[in-house]
């Protein structure tokens, strides 16, 4: 258990009276490359979004570098997490999100700059400096003075990994991140992560629905359905070779699309 | 009557060493107002629901009575309140009096501004492990006052034009001034026209300024692209 990065026991997750997530068990490796699929209410975002504390589970735990995220103790018991002990693990996660959520009152290296400066307390300039190598890698070194209403939504989406990048997580979260673009948009975000996920030392966690870029980058694929993971294994044997009628259903579909 | 211009000059002075006053408490009563706004906010947002409810009600409370009521009873029933009773200089209760009413309603443009802001923000700021001071100063703030300049400037309007309610309790500003002189001399049409003059002299320019604050800040958050940021 020792080695890997995240383990979820036994999650579930109810809001009000749906069970969104009945009994999640899901390890991931460091470095390892996990994507999330699965029709839509399945409780795929659910999942990333508890690890990133933005939801709490309703029961079972998730330990991250085999530290216990939504509980600690006090006085010899175990209780809930507070707001410290939260922000004491978190550091090592960080998060891609579907609407990107820049910071629209900042120009995008305010954007990558702002975390490290003001929660690590790092360097300004070094900062500074390494924020622009981020946003050339990501292809956006000639736009660093504009605020995020001036970017087209797939340039909105790198200057939200690079801002994400500059906590250098050891997990990053990716959660849907190409939905909200235009189509002919999807590519260049597409392929930052695909470098990303080439130079391997962070583990990811994606939830998408593009499944070629899944089978091309992914080292295993959940499917997930009412709340349980359905069927495991690698790319091929999911999406080549499903074994579950519900698999074989929610793939068919896809294709039709 | 007949319209005496000599007096109507001879008031003007008069009635400016009076503006005076008017100004100095209508920025007192905003300063309170705006502070105290916070504490309503604040006081919204704790995670028991029985305080919520409390303070909720208090606040309605004073927001749907008339400020005239409030600044009586502050000034002449609470110092006869037991324990509790204080008694107040006028300015000191009418700071109070107005800057406790219109609190409840800065509050509100508070709260429009806040839940204006993106819930995705807030979980930006989670996610980049910002602490829940820095998510409110540098996330959460910067983005939900701006909006909120033009309702907050047309509130300190409003307020300028209540304050001459502070005269029923004896603050001696314009509109005393203006009162008094009537009072004393059988003429009242030029001293209270004097009055009106210096708050439309006032508030007009302020109403124009306002209106070019509310252009500029529609401008700046440009409304196409506040859905994807």
């Amino acid at each position: 258990m020792g080695e890997s990065i995240v383990h979820y026991s036994n999650i579930f997750k109810t809001f009000g009276e749906v069970d969104v997530l009945k009994g999640i068990d899901l390890e991931v490796k460091p470095a390892e490359k996990v994507a999330l699929i699965g029709p839509s209410g399945s409780g795929k975002t659910t999942i990333i979004r508890m690890l990133m504390t933005l939801e709490q589970p309703t029961s079972g735990t998730i330990l991250v570098n085999g530290e216990n995220l939504w509980q600690m103790e006090k006085k010899g018991q175990l209780v809930m997490a507070d707001e410290h002990h939260l922000r004491s693990i978190r550091g090592d996660i960080g998060m891609v999100f579907q609407h990107f959520n820049l910071f629209p009152h900042m120009t995008i290296l305010e954007n990558c700059m702002l975390a490290p400066t003001i929660v690590k307390k790092e360097d300004k300039t070094e900062v500074e400096q390494q924020a622009v190598e981020m946003l050339e890698k990501v292809g956006l070194g000639d736009k660093i003075d504009l605020y995020p209403s001036q970017l087209s939504g797939g340039q909105k989406q790198r200057v939200a990994m690079a801002r994400a990048l500059m906590m250098k997580p050891k997990v990053m979260l990716f959660d849907e991140v190409t939905s909200a673009l235009d189509p002919e948009l999807v590519g260049e975000v597409l392929e930052v992560i695909r470098d990303l996920a080439k130079e391997g030392e962070m583990a990811m966690i994606l939830v998408t629905h593009e499944m070629d870029f899944a089978l091309d980058i992914a080292d295993r694929i959940l499917f997930l359905n009412d709340g349980v993971i359905e069927e495991e294994g690698s790319p091929e044997e999911i999406l080549m070779n499903p074994k579950s009628e519900r698999l074989q259903d929610f793939l068919a579909r896809f294709n039709n699309r | 009557m007949k319209w005496d211009w000599s007096v109507f000059f001879e008031v003007i002075p008069l009635i400016f060493k009076g503006l005076w006053i008017t100004l100095g408490l209508t920025i007192a009563c905003y300063l309170f107002a705006m502070i105290f706004g916070f504490f309503w906010v604040f006081m919204a947002r704790i995670p028991s629901k029985t305080v919520r409810w409390i303070f909720r009600w208090i606040a309605e409370f004073i927001r749907s009575t008339p400020p005239l009521v409030q600044l009586f009873f502050i000034f002449y029933a609470w110092p006869m309140v037991p324990v509790v009773g204080v008694s107040l200089n006028p300015f000191a209760a009418a700071i109070l009096g107005l800057g406790l009413h219109f609190s409840t309603y800065l509050s509100e443009v508070y709260r429009s501004g806040i839940e204006s802001v993106d819930k995705g923000q807030w979980e930006a700021s989670t996610a980049l492990n910002l602490s829940s001071k820095q998510k409110w100063l540098k996330i959460i703030l910067p983005q939900a006052i701006p909006p909120t300049i033009p309702m907050l400037g047309n509130y300190l309007i409003i307020m300028f034009k209540e304050v001459p309610l502070a005269s029923t309790i004896g603050v001696v500003a314009m509109l005393h001034i203006a009162n008094d002189y009537g009072a004393q001399y059988w003429k009242y049409v030029e001293p209270l026209t004097v009055v009106a003059l210096f708050f439309l002299l006032l508030s007009y320019p302020s109403a124009l300024l306002i209106n070019k604050l509310e252009k500029k800040y529609n401008r700046r958050f440009d409304k196409k692209s506040v859905s994807t940021l």
